[in-house]
């Protein structure tokens, strides 16, 4: 048997809010790909970011060759020989490959005093060479494509003579070609004896590249088994397993209503392609995919948010052009974003400001005078409708909970009086307690006549609340379920189907 | 019959970051040419000369200012930092008599503590840079008043102190060619910046902080020493241009310097510094600072009203910054 690398055991973390890991467990031999799968939210980048020494952990033990170790940074995990290639590249976009390589580490020359380029181009060559790259260490890092950057990050793990990689998602934005190149380096390191942990979500992928598979739901550890031993199916199975909440949807849909917003062969770039979709009349469609699928491109696109490449958005009927998110609004179109301290809110202003804040035209008098008569009168309503728990109005919004917060994001695109709105992650960030008052809303105002569109990664989430599912993958609409035909299964194979596969 | 696949990579003629630098010089070009065909005082000996020395002492200044915005950083304070060294340099000489070259290392060191605490203050206290270096304006004003009793402080008595901006090296060299030492000691003050931009550890991470702080840190490299480093050197070319001002005007005058930072902020991002940072050279700083003083000059010269001539510059700068923008927004 191979040796043992790394042995994490019973790690516990949380962060404000979130138990995001629970007495979990995971074991890395040398000379072996373990792939780490897990829903969005399963705890995945977080335990490897307390192995890679980003975040510290509140109770468990790590093992690295058998000896018990504390990694409390990032540099003390590259002194082990622990290295992490992020989801988000951290490179220096203006510094050239060799530059980037050795950046903390130059060699020098005349007592130390200058850097010695030559030496560090060279040896960013050799190592180049060594894993069989075609990159030129003079090339600036901005100037390459994003596989192209990735193999420069991988590089720089070797440099450090790493034995353990961890990469976050690598293949998320590479083609087929470049994946294949990157399969080619994983295997090589993989013969010379450098452990590998591969998160990914392409289960296909998965089934290529790994050795072993490790599982982790809902911030717990589920189980490892050898890749071989495992179909594609019984890995979606133990990546959603049983979940408390699969209820029917709680209003029925009605066939026969009117169409208030189709969408035809939109477009853009690489995130967009060809999506095709109708909303009817006091519906709620959800929209599953994973993390980068394109759903919240989509979303944007259509109110205006981004500019699109082709496409054609009728609403009622009309077709309609969007330019910017006024039109949007002009046609009675919502978007809460899914970030909504950055997009959302005004933080530091109260309740009562934030509630009127898209509407404030309706409240002025003469010479702009704000009527708050009115303002407050108006928030009161709102507050008091979308039972938001606030001291008083004027509390500041950043003293609300997360729940409290999505709830005055709420109230505030009902001032507008939207007929469409689209929620994005509407319950990111939100306890379990929030979260069923947030679906009760989302059912109120659909009952009330509001057509809503639903964006979430919570597959329970998706299948609670939507009288029809699209599901997205790499830009397209990679499925359409009605609200009986769905399950976690069907929906995570939709989410999963890369054009490749297609 | 062997059929040979050439590979070829396409790479830009001019690197987007050169091209700016370019640009600025064809600016520069053109408006010698504008000025030296609208009047005939433009392009003599005397005149040229006095844009040179013009721009010696807002050179060296956007020298230093330079490093800083490559790290994304700001300096506010350069401008009353520089009066603050200059006026100390006047105490070490003129009130204590300490001998010339003492004082003007004295006055270097005014500078590059200044910057020190700016350093500190960004890196350690987490201020933003903005906030950090106004107070720092304010800071080295008011001292610069204290110190001198708001009266300027005179080198009458060390003759040979005037003669480091005004006399000629290059003048006693060559006769004929007197060009003043300051413009001299622009261009070394440059080549020593450029040295340190390209060639040293430093600048290589000035580029680095600029390009991706969170990256830098995250690559075991202490990013708060090489930030304090930074703004320490920053504030060391501003002494420079302190002890220069002070030399050329014969006397540290306290009321005088805020102001200068704007120009010096300006010379950097018309030569191509670009304001997120990660970006910039000291050549395009330099050509910058000349671009407004040709321009300075120049409307003097054709007798536009020195109203006029600071509009004119601010929509330079504007215009400067909205390409940069422009350039960005393609990639």
């Amino acid at each position: 048997m191979q040796d043992v690398l790394v042995l994490m055991e019973g790690i516990d973390k949380s962060f404000p809010g979130v138990h995001a890991l629970d007495q979990c467990r995971l074991e890395l031999r040398a000379g072996e790909v373990l792939a780490l799968l897990g829903e969005n939210g399963a705890g995945k980048s977080t335990l490897m970011k307390a192995l890679a020494g980003v975040h510290s952990i509140d109770a468990g033990q790590i093992f690295y060759k058998g000896k018990e170790v504390t990694i409390s940074s990032p540099k003390a995990a590259q002194d082990l020989g622990i290295c992490m290639i992020h989801q988000e590249l951290n490179l220096m976009p203006h510094l050239t490959v060799a530059q980037n390589i050795f950046i903390g580490r130059e060699p020098r020359r005349a007592f130390k005093f200058l850097l010695d380029e030559k030496a560090i181009n060279e040896q960013a060559q050799q190592l180049l060479d060594t894993i069989h790259l075609k990159i030129d260490p003079r090339a600036r890092v901005a100037d390459l494509s994003v596989a192209k950057q990735q193999m420069v990050e991988i590089a720089k793990a070797l440099s450090f003579n790493s034995e353990v990689l961890i990469m976050d998602e690598p293949t998320a934005a590479l083609t087929d070609a470049e994946i294949a190149e990157l399969f080619r380096i994983i295997r090589q390191l993989r013969d010379k004896g450098v452990g590998i942990i591969h998160i990914s979500h392409r289960l296909e992928e998965i089934k290529q590249i790994s050795d072993r598979i490790t599982v982790m739901r809902d911030s717990r550890y589920v189980d490892t088994v050898l890749t071989t031993d495992v179909t594609i199916d019984q890995i979606i199975n133990m990546m959603v397993g049983r979940t408390i909440y699969e209820s029917a949807p709680e209003i029925p849909e009605n066939a026969d209503r009117e169409i208030v917003l189709e969408v035809r062969n939109l477009n853009r770039g690489q995130a967009i392609k060809t999506v095709h979709f109708t909303l009817k009349r006091t519906a709620m469609l959800g929209v599953a995919g994973l993390m980068g699928a394109g759903r919240t491109e989509v979303a944007r696109a259509i109110f205006g948010a981004d500019p699109i490449d082709t496409g054609e958005i009728y609403i009622m009927g009309k077709k309609t052009t969007i330019n910017d998110p006024g039109d949007a609004v002009q046609h009675s179109i919502g978007y809460l974003s899914e970030d909504r301290k950055r997009y959302g809110l005004a933080l530091g202003m109260d309740v009562e400001t934030n509630v009127v804040l898209a509407t404030f035209k309706k409240f002025q008098g003469a010479f702009g005078w704000v009527n708050r008569v009115l303002t407050r009168k108006i928030a009161a309503h709102y507050v008091d409708a979308l039972q938001v728990k606030t001291p008083s109005l004027q509390q500041k919004v950043k003293n609300l909970s997360g729940g409290n917060q999505q709830k005055v994001v709420i109230g505030k695109w009902l001032t507008r009086d939207c007929d469409i709105l689209i929620f994005d992650e509407p319950t990111r960030g939100i306890d379990i307690g929030a979260k069923s008052e947030i679906y009760r809303l989302l059912n109120d105002l659909a009952q009330h006549g509001k057509s809503i569109i639903m964006i979430s990664s919570e597959l329970p989430e998706i299948l609670r609340m939507s009288h029809r599912i699209v599901v997205m993958c790499e830009g397209r609409i990679t499925g359409e379920l009605s609200a009986a035909e769905a399950t976690q299964e069907r929906i995570m194979a939709f989410a999963t189907q890369r054009e490749a596969a297609v | 019959m062997t059929t040979t696949v050439a590979t070829s990579v396409k790479k830009p003629l001019v690197r987007s970051e050169a091209m700016q630098t370019v640009l600025a010089f064809a600016a520069l070009i053109v408006l010698i040419i504008i000025f030296s065909l609208t009047s005939a005082n433009f392009l003599t000996f005397n005149n040229v000369v006095g844009i040179l020395l013009a721009t010696a002492v807002n050179g060296v200044l956007a020298l230093g200012i330079t490093f800083v915005i490559i790290t994304g950083g700001i300096d506010l304070s350069v401008g009353t930092v520089m009066t603050f060294s200059a006026v100390m340099t006047g105490v070490f000489i003129t009130n204590m008599g300490l001998p010339v070259p003492v004082g003007i290392l004295g006055g270097l060191a005014a500078g590059g503590l200044a910057g020190f605490v700016n350093g500190v203050v960004i890196a350690k206290l987490k201020i933003p840079p903005f906030i950090a270096t106004l107070g720092m304006l304010n800071v080295a004003k008011g001292l610069s008043l204290v110190i001198s009793g708001l009266k300027p402080i005179y080198f009458n008595d060390t003759p040979v102190f005037n003669s480091i901006a005004m006399g000629s090296v290059l003048g006693s060299a060559i006769p004929g060619f007197d060009i003043p030492n300051a413009v001299l000691i622009l261009f070394i003050t440059a080549i020593i910046a450029s040295l340190i931009l390209s060639m040293t550890v430093l600048g290589r991470y000035t580029f680095a902080l600029g390009s991706n702080e969170e990256a830098t840190r995250l690559s075991g490299v202490n990013v708060d020493r090489w930030k304090i480093a930074v703004y320490t050197l920053a504030g060391v070319f501003t002494g420079v241009a302190g002890v220069l001002l002070a030399s050329r005007i014969n006397s540290a005058q306290p009321a005088l310097g805020q102001g200068y930072e704007l120009d010096a902020i300006a010379a950097a991002v018309i030569g191509g510094t670009s304001l997120s940072g990660g970006e910039g050279t000291i050549l395009g700083t330099i050509i910058g600072a000349f671009i407004i003083s040709v321009l300075t000059n120049g409307l003097r010269i054709l007798s536009v009203p020195q109203e006029w001539q600071t509009v004119v510059t601010g929509g330079i700068i504007v215009a400067a910054v909205y390409l940069d923008i422009v350039r960005r927004r393609r990639k």
